[in-house]
């Protein structure tokens, strides 16, 4: 069965300020505005069926009138009866129905929709917004928080719909029956809201607890499975149940405190249910006995049958008012991405790049990921078409940050990034894109065939295109050796392709791309000898007749590169070739002579 | 499923204390009816009684109901606690059962099951049986008592009456019966949908700088909403056959309440007769109602708990052998080793080597070759086809394995940190001295970055070690290896990420401080094992050059070739 994970649900990322119900209920309207005729014949269904309903036990209450103990029963009268009250149940029944499948029209319209338009928001948030956040926080918003927004909507507003209709029908019923009987109720009805006030404040944070100690006893379930090899490698099987047994316990305390607690309002409100009808017996009783309202035994029946109809509903809506809350949470995370700041727009009168030669100039830039920490404080280069630049650090260094500036990922605080001239400012973003071409270290695939990931969404690639990338890549044999060649799915756990290759598949789409620049990241780590001579091979073609930025690994790369970028803390600390970084003897000759000496 | 119901026998008192004060619960509430009748009836209605013979009775019966009332909330209050108790500590106690089991899985057993089907059964898994358990008592039970309670004094009170309810029964089972078994599979269908549109974002985020740089956000958007509509048009469809449920398990009912009146006029002189057989009508809908919902619950928590129970099945005895025992001169050797993971194609063949206490072995090759396949047998987490490995001249199939593993340090490939101190990471329960500590943390070259942490060894890890860097996390795995002086240290790969200086800093270290550890290095630079006393070249799980480096040089073609490839690369062509 597909598993679900439980309570992985973190939502700090998206908890601005206090819940603002009042933004989230108008957003929400927004919503449901189309299906406002919808959402109005369900009510309508809604009033009908449960006027029908109602008026059932007020028929039975006559028809059982006509029961006479001494052989008078008039049959005909019960027969009208009967047939009627069939009518109405059957005319009800159907009502419900409509009502409920309705409901879930509407609300499949609006989970529909709100996926869509928060994964089409995702699609215009820039690159930032990715790299400050978890997918799985993503995800849980995408699934999670509208599923749970959409079930409210299909479930609860229609209890409530028709919760309201019930009681006031119901209501209305037996005020025409016996109004002084509905006294009961002025004491039964506030007193079962007062109990599920009381039992639903204090039951909250006892789930809340519940549901975070359940999350960290499987954070560390998947922590220690995971790693389960060293557990038994270093024999600690013991301490590690140990452990368990502690998290263990406390999810399960949690577990039982609140649904103790939660399973209390069941057996109150039932009490005051059941309050309510020994009082309506009672005072019935005599009523019947003083004459005073003349209450007959067929009334009081219909009464007590309206009292439960009317006494249901109210403990449902008190039942409902906890669920609603986190729904207008999960809506309130779910409309706050909605409202996060899209990448800027292209100025209006952006150029397209075209016909791009490949020369690249940057003057005076400055960056910082945060506004109050510049990593990169005046860094210039010029960059003549087909030339390769080097970038080189130790990890961390912030070679990424200059990729993240010539692919216009993040904008530069200052200075300007020029391409055959033109300030990529004014140039569309899409453009000064597409003149780059990517190969980074985490090949990106998707679930699809290897056609489609090289292919990836152009439909003007041919097959023989496909085939000849995928031969200059080196890849061409592989693929042909799966068990569907090119039509072959890849996915998580079907076929057994490993990094070089993946790297190799990523490649031949950047061939088939054909930009007049490329971005390289050359860090082939965990990829056997061969395979990297391979992907050496194949980066090699892609590189040629290119202006290449190359994340370096290589010293053969740095030493025939036209220039050199030295990067540490973020910052381009150096830059020159080879030969002057070297004469120079600073932070390069350092870095190099310490590769150098492992290599002896 | 009977094993798994069997972990609620240790609180069988608990269970039946539970059921019976459910039991005493709903029987009073069953007689709530029953004394509305008598009060309309046999007082009210009485001629032979005086207004105040009547007054007293309607008062009297009144409190009747009231008692009624209140045994019915004390006993389902106290039903409940009971309930959730013993459901609690069943889910607890499995839940152990089942974590323990999976420590002692061996590797076969875990590869056999997989891992994320391993993590669900003991999460989402033990939670549904907990769930069903929990419900299956505290509904499961009321529900058959009202509609059999409800039935018995319907029999009591008016024979054919009774009857019209009890034929009501049956055709309200069926009926939700076929709508629930026709809507599941529906259900299922839209988890699967559900998890292809979680990948689908999982792959859109992680791969963003892509998509941007490719502009083709709007062709993932396109695919998106393809899932989703396929999604929503499931989702539909299952609750439209879920929304039939409830209304015709309410038309049953009403109809067969029509025919008691019909009925009730034909056959009963009593019009309380009638009206309190409106009462048991309205009792046996909802108990109907409640247990269509707990039929749900265990059919999805009958399948987690045959899930469960096949862990709980597996064997995890230590399978200890007596075997001919093997050169004591050498720490350790492989004697024509085969082994295949999956029986079919061999993943080691005709393994042979032999190391003295305090030489180094480097294992190198590609990708898939072996290597770490090595380790493991050597460890005995999996066991050879054929051959011996011996440690210490024994053996490892005659050592038990935690007598075995004692004498090993190790850092897989990958290997992980918990979410806890950086001390307790190192220490790994094993209860090491201070000294110790402190040295690994030196000889790992971790001392530095350690001090610059807040709080120091005590600082604390997030989960996956997210706050340090990856150099970081494995300074602190290899200190983890060292910490207990090994007599054998095994490093899989595991100096990938440490700087050029900070990696021969830790190699001197290790020549110097561990001169009696044997160790075993695997790596796919040539760097990293030049100077190991031995070095084996595997290809294809088969050793197609051993001996030192030099003698490799000479000896082995493919050697020689990684090494002028791999030195080339970086002295320039």
């Amino acid at each position: 069965m597909a598993v679900r994970r439980l309570n992985i649900h973190d939502n700090r990322s998206f908890e601005g300020r206090k819940v603002d119900k009042k933004f989230v209920l108008k957003r929400l309207f927004g919503y449901l505005k189309p299906y406002v005729p919808v959402l109005i014949a369900v009510f309508l269904a809604n009033v009908a069926g449960t006027v029908s309903n109602l008026v059932g036990p007020w028929l039975c209450g006559l028809a059982i009138d006509e029961i006479k103990p001494d052989g008078s029963t008039n049959f005909a009268q019960i027969g009208i009866f009967a047939a009627i009250l069939v009518a109405l149940y059957v005319v009800s029944a159907l009502l419900e129905y409509l009502s409920a499948v309705g409901m879930a029209y509407v609300s499949r319209g609006i989970v529909k929709k709100m996926r869509s338009d928060v994964f089409g928001k995702l699609s215009t948030l820039p690159v930032g917004f990715f790299d400050e956040r978890q997918a799985g926080d993503i995800i849980s918003v995408l699934s999670y928080d509208i599923d749970t927004v959409g079930e409210s909507l299909a479930n609860d507003v229609i209890i409530v719909l028709k919760s309201a209709v019930m009681i006031v029908g119901s209501l209305v019923m037996m005020l025409t029956i016996a109004p002084l009987l509905v006294l009961v109720f002025v004491v039964t009805v506030p007193l079962s809201a007062v109990i599920t006030r009381f039992i639903v404040k204090r039951v909250q944070p006892l789930f809340r607890r519940r549901s975070a100690k359940l999350g960290e006893l499987n954070g560390y379930v998947e922590e220690i499975t995971s790693g389960q090899r060293t557990t038994r490698a270093y024999n600690c099987q013991e301490k590690v149940i140990a452990d368990f047994e502690v998290k263990n316990s406390e999810a399960i305390d949690a577990y039982a405190r609140a649904e103790y607690y939660g399973t209390l309002s069941g057996p109150f409100v039932n009490l005051v249910n059941n309050l309510s009808l020994t009082l309506v017996s009672v005072f019935g009783a005599l009523l019947y006995m003083g004459a005073v309202g003349g209450l007959t035994p067929g009334q009081i029946s219909s009464f007590v049958l309206y009292s439960r109809k009317f006494s249901g509903p109210i403990n449902e809506i008190a039942n409902i008012m906890g669920e609603f809350q986190s729904a207008i949470a999960a809506a309130e995370r779910v409309f706050r991405l909605l409202e996060e700041k899209p990448e800027p727009a292209d100025p209006e009168n952006a150029r397209a790049l075209v016909n791009v030669r490949g020369e690249v100039e940057i003057e005076h830039l400055k960056f910082g990921y945060k506004k109050d920490k510049t990593v990169i404080r005046d860094f210039s280069l010029s960059v003549k078409s087909g030339e390769v630049v080097a970038i080189v650090g130790h990890t961390g260094a912030g070679k990424t940050t200059i990729i993240n500036l010539l692919m216009r990922f993040y904008d530069p605080d200052g200075g300007t990034i020029k391409i055959d001239g033109q300030d990529v400012r004014e140039l569309t973003r899409s453009s000064v894109r597409r003149a780059f071409t990517m190969v980074l270290q985490d090949t990106w695939l998707f679930a699809g065939t290897v056609y489609e990931n090289i292919a990836y969404g152009n439909k003007d690639v041919t097959r023989s295109d496909v085939e000849r990338v995928c031969k200059a890549a080196r890849i061409h044999s592989f693929i042909t050796k799966l068990p569907q060649g090119y039509d072959t799915v890849l996915n998580d756990n079907a076929v057994n392709i490993s990094k070089g290759q993946k790297q190799l598949l990523t490649i031949a789409r950047a061939m088939l791309l054909d930009s007049p620049m490329l971005i390289l990241d050359e860090a082939t780590s965990n990829v056997d000898t061969r395979t990297e001579q391979i992907i050496r091979q194949a980066m090699g073609e892609l590189m040629k007749g290119r202006t290449c930025f190359v994340i370096a690994h290589r010293l053969s790369t740095v030493k025939n590169a036209d220039k050199i970028l030295v990067m540490r803390g973020g910052d381009v600390v150096e830059q020159g070739t080879h030969d002057s970084l070297m004469a120079k003897n600073g932070y390069y000759a350092e870095l190099y002579y310490s590769q150098f000496e492992t290599v002896k | 499923m009977t094993k798994t119901l069997r972990y609620l026998k240790p609180y069988g008192g608990t269970v039946a204390a539970g059921l019976i004060l459910k039991f005493i619960g709903s029987v009073a509430e069953l007689f709530l009816p029953l004394l509305l009748k008598t009060v309309i009836d046999d007082v009210a209605d009485n001629p032979a009684l005086t207004h105040d013979q009547k007054l007293k009775y309607t008062f009297a019966l009144g409190g009747a109901m009231l008692l009624c009332a209140l045994l019915a909330l004390l006993g389902n209050v106290f039903a409940n606690r009971l309930t959730v108790k013993s459901s609690g500590n069943m889910t607890h106690d499995l839940r152990y059962d089942l974590f323990k089991k999976t420590c002692y899985l061996s590797s076969e057993q875990v590869d056999g099951v997989g891992l994320p089907s391993l993590i669900s059964r003991l999460t989402s898994d033990s939670y549904y049986v907990n769930q069903m358990v929990a419900r299956t008592l505290r509904l499961g039970v009321r529900a058959p008592i009202l509609i059999a309670g409800g039935l018995i004094l319907a029999f009591t009170q008016d024979v054919i009456l009774a009857c019209v309810l009890l034929a009501c029964i049956p055709l309200v089972g069926v009926t939700v019966f076929i709508i629930t078994k026709k809507s599941i599979p529906l259900f299922f269908s839209v988890q699967r949908k559900q998890d292809d549109m979680v990948r689908r974002t999982q792959e859109s985020v992680t791969g963003v700088r892509v998509i941007k740089a490719l502009s083709k956000s709007e062709y993932e958007a396109e695919k998106f909403d393809g899932v989703v509509k396929e999604l929503a048009a499931t989702e539909f469809k299952a609750n439209r056959i879920m929304s039939l449920s409830n209304p015709a398990a309410t038309l049953i009912l009403n109809l067969g309440l029509v025919v008691l009146i019909a009925v009730g006029a034909l056959c009963s002189d009593s019009a309380g007769t009638v009206l309190e057989f409106l009462q048991f009508f309205v009792m046996i809908l909802n108990a109907m109602i409640a247990l269509t919902k707990i039929f749900v619950v265990i059919s999805r928590g009958s399948a987690s708990a045959a899930r469960i129970e096949k862990i709980l099945g597996m064997d995890v005895s230590e399978k200890t052998e007596v075997c001919p025992e093997g050169d004591k001169n050498f720490k350790v050797q492989f004697k024509g080793v085969n082994f295949s993971y999956n029986g079919a194609e061999d993943d080691l063949k005709d393994i042979g080597f032999a190391l003295r206490a305090g030489q180094t072995l480097g294992i190198l090759g590609g990708t898939g070759s072996g290597k770490s396949t090595v380790i493991s047998l050597l460890m005995r987490f999996y066991d050879a086809d054929s051959g011996q490995i011996f440690v210490d001249g024994k053996d490892v199939k005659s050592y038990p394995l935690g007598e075995l593993r004692k004498k090993f340090g190790v850092v897989f490939q990958n290997d992980f940190l918990m979410a806890a101190s950086v001390r307790e990471n190192i220490d790994f329960g094993r209860g090491l001295t201070d000294e110790d500590i402190e040295r690994a943390v030196d000889d790992a070259q971790a001392r530095e970055f350690i001090d610059g942490l807040e709080g120091g060894l005590g600082f604390d890890l997030a989960q996956k070690a997210n706050n340090l860097s990856g150099g970081q996390k494995q300074r602190i795995l290899i200190a983890r290896a060292l910490a207990g002086n090994p007599e054998i240290l095994i490093l899989d790969d595991s100096s990938s990420a440490l700087d050029y200086a900070t990696d021969a800093a830790f190699r001197k270290a290790l020549s110097k401080n561990y001169s009696s550890s044997t160790k075993v290095i695997v790596a796919q630079r040539i760097s990293s094992v030049k100077h190991a006393d031995l070095i084996i070249v595997l290809d294809d799980g088969k050793i197609i050059g051993a001996g030192t480096h030099e003698e490799l040089l000479k000896s082995c073609g493919e050697y020689s070739l990684i090494y002028s490839t791999q030195m080339g690369a970086e002295r320039g062509r």
